[in-house]
């Protein structure tokens, strides 16, 4: 998963390397590091931000580490989703259970419906959704579209895919 | 000069597009050192023979008033084995659950050793090995640009312009009818029937559309591109096929609001053949409205390649059909 850091560094040579090594002995994927330089908080320290890529597990023994180093955690801010993807459904939507639609992919844990757009035109026509999935990354969201085809194959709906998404 | 002598078996609207380009051409073509000579015209009711070269500006005259070219009662296949020609300009109508005249056309004249240039697709659909084996075994040029999206080139991109590059897949619109459709309900937030009735006045979609609409005809030219362009031998039951008709103007209205518009997109790579309607972001190249192809040729050295045209028509069609003619006797 992507984490978020908010450190703050002594203003003492050698203090990056105290505050990068605890994330390469964890073998933590390090994407971004914004250092402010010339900035410094009340406390006197160089706040530094920290974008990095690292398993769940890992993270209470990188904060942990970091302590040990004398690096001061501000905030930890965990991106849980980092893939996401906009479906359309077309079909009797609404009345095969949209609610059960939702559930299907939201109870995997690896994947949310967070947003859907819905229009039910009349009782005989056809209803049309449009949800935006996020997901874990690549392969979960790839997991939920398969769950999501299953279910739009028994409830008869159309789905459709963005080009890119191997169908 | 060379002289080309060859028979165009089908006066429908392409046969006669044909027509009318060999004679808008002539200039041009005697130019490049070619005279085209055609001494047979052929449609369902009989044939115009002429060994001296028909008159095409008097059949196609003649198709207008009466109809039908015919002075003669003979089939295609009788012309092909009675009337001595290089080159078959097959036009007949598209059948892809037998083949139609076509197949037996394109047998015919490999049997008898001519070349053939066609624009039909259900010959090509059902058995393409065989026709391939036909057509070298007698030693016959065969091509087929026609087949796939019109005056786009597709076919012979991949296969000569690219060559040298390894083609990773193809996707794109491939049936005009299709994109009219979805781009009219778009605009007129219309359902999909008024749309299609809308199609049918203009005669953009056919009086029975369901070739069009559910996918099949785009189908059949990824089986052709498949075949032609990946060497595999596929058919029409490869092809996993979702068609348009269930889309709705609530649907496309809202992926429109998210900045995507819904496409009939095929897509035929080495692993796979697939139709369905899918969402393509406004500005991507895929993304082209009213009743346009376009097609993504992905390559391994050169990357993405897109070209963009009419997929159908009369002359547009003629126009791959004259560049088969001059890529196989010019020079």
């Amino acid at each position: 998963m992507r984490v978020s850091m908010d450190i703050e560094l002594k203003d003492v040579p050698g203090q990056m390397l105290l505050a990068l090594q605890p994330l390469s002995e964890c073998k933590a994927n390090l994407i971004t590091v914004v250092h402010h330089h010339q900035k410094r908080t009340p406390r006197k320290t160089v706040p530094v931000k920290l974008v990095l890529e690292t398993r769940p597990e890992s993270i209470e023994t990188i904060k942990a580490k970091l302590e040990e180093n004398g690096i001061r955690i501000v905030r930890v801010g965990e991106h849980r989703f980092r893939e996401s993807i906009n479906v359309v459904l077309i079909g009797h939507v609404v009345h095969t259970g949209i609610q059960d639609t939702i559930d299907e992919i939201d109870r995997t844990g690896f994947a949310e419906v967070v947003d859907l757009s819905l229009s039910m035109p009349g009782i005989n026509m056809l209803s049309s959704a449009l949800m935006k999935i996020d997901a874990v990354g690549k392969e979960d969201l790839h997991r939920a579209l398969a769950i999501l085809k299953e279910v739009s194959a028994k409830k008869d709906l159309l789905m459709v895919l963005p080009i890119d998404i191997q169908a | 000069m060379k002289t080309v002598c060859c028979s165009i078996l089908g006066f429908g609207a392409i046969g006669q597009g044909v027509a009318e380009v060999l004679l808008k051409k002539k200039e041009y073509l005697e130019n490049i050192g070619l005279e085209v000579k055609v001494v047979a015209v052929v449609d369902s009711k009989g044939a115009t023979i002429n060994p001296e070269g028909v008159d095409l500006a008097n059949c196609l005259a003649r198709k207008r008033t009466d109809g039908t070219v015919a002075l003669d009662n003979l089939s295609g296949v009788e012309v092909i084995q009675s009337v001595a020609h290089d080159l078959v300009i097959e036009t007949t109508p598209t059948n892809i659950r037998t083949g139609g005249a076509g197949l037996q056309n394109m047998f015919a004249a490999f049997q008898t050793g001519k070349d053939v240039i066609t624009s039909n697709k259900g010959p090509l659909t059902l058995k393409y090995r065989e026709l391939m084996e036909a057509a070298k075994v007698a030693g016959s040029h065969f091509r087929f640009e026609a087949t796939v999206g019109g005056s786009m080139p597709i076919i012979n991109l991949s296969n000569e312009v690219l060559a040298g590059n390894k083609i990773k897949s193809v996707k794109g619109i491939l049936n005009g009818t299709c994109n009219y459709i979805l781009t009219r309900m778009l605009e007129e937030r219309a359902s999909y029937n008024d749309i299609l009735a809308e199609s049918m006045q203009l005669g953009i979609a056919e009086t029975d559309p369901t070739y069009d609409v559910e996918g099949i005809d785009t189908a059949c030219k990824l089986v052709i591109l498949a075949n032609a362009i990946f060497g595999l031998d596929a058919t029409y039951s490869d092809v996993k096929v979702t068609g348009i008709t269930k889309v709705t103007p609530e649907a496309l209205e809202m992926a429109y609001e998210r900045g995507h518009v819904i496409k009939l997109i095929g897509e035929v790579s080495r692993e796979r053949i697939h139709v369905a309607p899918r969402l393509v972001p406004i500005n991507h190249p895929l993304a082209v409205g009213g009743a346009l192809n376009v097609a993504s040729v992905e390559t391994e050295l050169a990357g993405e390649i897109t070209v963009t045209g009419k997929g159908a028509g009369p002359t547009e069609t003629a126009s791959a059909i004259l560049s088969d003619l001059i890529a196989i006797y010019g020079n």
